[in-house]
């Protein structure tokens, strides 16, 4: 049986009928990710003791009729969930004995609701980086052309989910870390609106940027795990406290008089053509489901990427100025003074990218400079803000690539920061306005998938997750599989 | 803008890396790019406009009442410790 296939909903209802245990379940995408990952190297570590005795509590508790929707239902975490008593390392060097003390509030609220965790997931160190390449463990491949990266940084969760060997995992955004990765392997991923999920014992990177999602074949897939990992936390300051929606009750809002935006700022210049066709059909779609679908501007949209590489730095130093080789992580051998303790320690435990973004933001903040970039930074990001703000009194939601073409070759691009960099181009502002956004599979270039993007106004995300599922029931492209996974 | 090495030695102190020659020629050159990118937005003008304090419009950091909320978990802390002795982490003598 080819259990790989079935979307969340299906693993629900087959364990609710008892067509297969938790335990069975586990067992098989246990055996798939010991089979197929060795040529991914999408997990950093998998759990297998711990995920077979969760499922048994699964299916004890099913058997009790106390299961939820998700008890007993496979999925991985990014490995920058901490994740009590298992390695949570970040993809980093610094963190690869670090063992969390404690779970984040995303792991727990997941565990709690049943879910069965089968292990953590690669990613770029820290999550800096747009092709899974700065990860201490390795590049991750992705599924359809080994010799090409799965986007990053959650790349360890896209490959996994696009060659099936979790049904679903979580993903972390900062500046389109969800939403590229999603796109290069054919996949779903939203990024929630900031504070809409807790970010409690997920390391910071920038955290006035930062927010968990969901990655998964479907939206609705992604519907189902969203609505039980999203929620107010008081042990996170920028948590909202709002009531969060059944995401799939309201999967069914009716499309019809749908408004839809289509950014022309990311429709011309940069945007290779068989991937601006596939997005033109995906807005065809809406179109013939009765959305009306109008252009609309944001003109300081383009000035995310620099906005960013201020912004995203500058919180990244302040972040990461915590691992100093006393209380935790990595320390070098015999440091002479405190001074070469502190140095030493990082500049062993971090790689190049992180060293880099770390002194990108040290210089932005330090002193004679902060006006000049960092406050600055902060300025342009209020008119981006208010481009989308006006945006949305036209709109309800706005459509974009969301990436400029298909996935690049490992090694392309990771020599030449800048040019990494202005392949989030399109993403990066839902992040530095806190909106909810999603990627969705629409198409293929050269055999390689490709993303649409759908960006909505703060707590849109019942919204979004239902005009995504409309595509999706009107198109199959998130049930395509690369053959040597199907 | 162009950084200069000794720029960037300034940089890699603060920033408390120790970097080897090779790498201090490497950051100077990708920081030297990075910097020439973002400097486009010295260019916009934003006389007017107010730095973002929040993602959220109207929202602010929430505070939380001065109480203990949590208990000591020093010893589970401190297993991830690459160095402590009698509960106190260990570092190289700052006071002669």
């Amino acid at each position: 049986m080819s259990l790989h296939t079935l979307s969340i909903a299906e693993l629900s209802r087959g364990l609710d009928k008892g067509e297969f245990s938790s335990v069975e379940l586990t067992r098989y995408f246990l055996a798939r990710i010991a089979e197929k990952d060795p040529a991914l190297n999408a997990f950093i570590t998998v759990m297998a003791e711990s995920a077979l005795a969760a499922a048994a509590q699964a299916d004890t508790r099913r058997a009790a009729g106390q299961a939820g929707r998700l008890t007993g239902v496979p999925i991985a975490h990014k490995d920058i969930f901490c994740t009590r008593g298992a390695r949570t390392s970040c993809g980093s060097k610094m963190l690869d004995n670090f063992v969390a003390p404690y779970d984040a509030t995303v792991v727990a609220k997941l565990a709690a609701a049943g879910v069965v965790n089968l292990g953590k997931t690669n990613m770029d160190e820290f999550a800096m980086g747009s092709s899974n390449e700065t990860s201490w463990y390795g590049a991750v491949h992705n599924p359809w052309d080994l010799s090409r990266v799965p986007g990053g940084s959650s790349g360890g969760s896209a490959a996994a989910v696009a060659a099936r060997l979790i049904p679903a995992a979580t993903g972390t955004d900062t500046g389109g870390s969800i939403r590229q990765p999603a796109a290069l392997v054919g996949i779903s991923g939203i990024k929630p609106t900031y504070g809409r999920v807790s970010r409690y014992g997920m390391i910071a990177f920038a955290s006035s940027l930062d927010q968990a999602g969901v990655m998964a074949p479907s939206a609705e897939d992604c519907a189902y795990i969203l609505s039980d990992m999203a929620g107010f936390d008081t042990r996170d300051s920028t948590s909202v406290d709002r009531a969060v929606p059944d995401y799939v009750a309201d999967l069914g809002m009716p499309l019809k008089g749908l408004r839809l935006g289509v950014l022309t700022e990311f429709m011309g210049e940069g945007l290779e053509p068989q991937t601006a066709a596939c997005v033109q059909a995906a807005i065809d779609v809406y179109r013939r489901l009765g959305a009306t679908v109008v252009d609309v501007s944001c003109p300081s949209l383009p000035l995310s990427v620099p906005t960013y590489y201020v912004v995203a730095p500058a919180e990244c130093s302040s972040n990461l100025s915590r691992f100093d080789g006393v209380r935790f992580g990595h320390r070098c051998e015999n440091p002479k003074d405190l001074n070469d303790l502190y140095k030493r320690s990082r500049a062993e435990g971090f790689g190049p990218e992180v060293q880099r973004r770390i002194m990108t933001g040290a210089y932005v903040l330090s002193a004679g400079y902060y006006d000049a970039y960092y406050l600055k930074a902060q300025k342009v990001r209020t008119l981006i803000a208010a481009d989308f703000q006006r945006a949305f009194s036209q709109v309800d939601l706005l459509v974009c690539p969301t990436t400029p073409g298909p996935a690049f070759a490992i090694g392309a691009k990771i020599d030449d920061p800048v040019t990494m960099y202005l392949n989030d181009i399109y993403t990066i502002g839902a992040n530095l306005a806190g909106l909810p956004a999603m990627s969705l599979p629409c198409g293929f270039q050269d055999g390689l998938p490709v993303g649409v993007q759908l960006i909505g106004p703060h707590f849109s995300e019942s919204r979004m997750l239902s005009a995504a599922h409309a595509y999706q029931l009107e198109t199959d492209w998130h049930q395509k599989l690369p053959a040597a996974y199907s | 803008m162009s950084l200069t090495r000794r720029d960037v030695e300034g940089i890699a102190h603060l920033a408390r890396l120790q970097l080897s020659d090779q790498d201090l020629s490497r950051y100077t050159d990708s920081l030297t790019k990075i910097f020439a990118f973002v400097e486009q937005l010295s260019a916009v003008d934003t006389g007017a406009v107010e730095p973002m304090a929040h993602p959220l419009a109207g929202e602010a950091q929430r505070l939380r009442l001065d109480s203990v909320s949590e208990s000591n978990h020093r010893d589970l802390y401190q297993e991830n410790a690459p160095l402590v002795e009698a509960g106190l982490y260990v570092v190289p003598r700052v006071i002669e």
